[in-house]
């Protein structure tokens, strides 16, 4: 059963990369149609100005999972205030599978422990907390389609418990061509009194399902 | 393939296995590459020992000759002109 929740926490910033463009909150960051996806997410990678040379090491989930978390989050300012109560939470349709397939290519020669090493989908909540200091909660789930309610629910109740103050949660899946990643940082704060919403299952369906990312 | 041909392969070799992102006139030969070096992982220790089975046909027999043969381009380069069997010709 799902809760309505009160609107004591909000949706401070959200990230919308998908079709070759990329949202920060409700504003086009980068459009590119021309690019196949690994061009638009170095294309992205570059326009952000991440200067994070490992980033080019890891999987193509967590490349869009990172991108998506830094359009989100904005770069990393330095010591986290509250690292140990800074959670997140994820979830995908096709897990690891486009860094799976790429593995068992490899299994016809040597595989590299580079690619394998990123066969589970969990390991992108890893590198976003690492990049961004996160050391709280750290969840993945898997579903055909977005559990929303679910979702909203758990972070709630991750916020209910006490020990979660922050909480970077959403969607990060890519299969091939096909990627869509929709990610919100959510806290009791309301940081701006124009663009912050309520945390509310509407609202993160709303920015979800939205083609341009926004919200009404 | 001469000594300096060869360290100017691996170098190229290296940013291409690992997704480095420096130009091979950035690495110097003699410099360390893991920790101060080219800050090399754990992770790259291994593609680099996958690096010289694939392309030089060299199996590391011990394990712990790892740090010795992978400090440099250049210890590397020494190691693959001492192990390396000459091609069929």
């Amino acid at each position: 059963m799902s809760k309505e929740l009160s609107g004591n926490y909000w949706i401070n910033k959200a990230a919308k990369i998908g079709s070759n463009r990329a949202f920060r909150n409700q504003q086009i960051f980068l459009e590119k149609p021309e690019l196949t996806t690994d061009e638009f997410l170095v294309a992205l990678y570059r326009e952000i100005g991440m200067e994070y040379p490992k980033w080019f090491k890891m999987d193509r989930l967590s490349k869009l999972g990172m991108l998506a978390a830094e359009l989100a989050l904005g770069m990393p300012g330095g010591n986290l205030a509250d690292p140990f109560g800074s959670a997140v939470v994820l979830a995908n349709r096709h897990s690891s599978l486009d860094t799976d397939r790429k593995f068992v290519e490899q299994l016809k020669e040597i595989p590299s422990p580079a690619v394998f090493v990123y066969t589970l989908p969990n390991i992108v909540t890893g590198e976003i907390s690492i990049r961004h200091g996160f050391k709280g909660e750290q969840a993945f789930f898997i579903d055909d389609l977005c559990p929303v309610e679910f979702m909203v629910n758990y972070v709630q109740t991750l916020f209910d418990e006490g020990n979660t103050h922050t909480c970077l949660f959403g969607w990060v899946d890519i299969l091939g061509e096909q990627y869509n990643a929709t990610l919100y940082s959510v806290s009791g704060v309301q940081e701006d009194s124009v663009h912050s919403i309520p945390f509310t299952s509407k609202n993160v369906y709303q920015y979800f399902d939205h083609e341009q990312g926004a919200v009404s | 393939m001469n000594r300096e041909q060869l360290v100017e392969e691996l170098k190229q070799q290296i940013i291409e296995q690992l997704n480095l992102q420096v130009q091979p006139a950035d690495i110097v030969a003699s410099d360390p590459l893991f920790n101060e070096g080219l800050g090399l992982d754990s992770i790259d220790a291994l593609e680099l020992i996958v690096l010289m089975q694939q392309k030089y046909r060299i199996k590391l027999a011990n394990a712990e000759d790892g740090p010795k043969i992978f400090q440099s381009v250049d210890t590397m380069a020494d190691f693959i002109l001492a192990n390396q069997t000459p091609q069929a010709g």
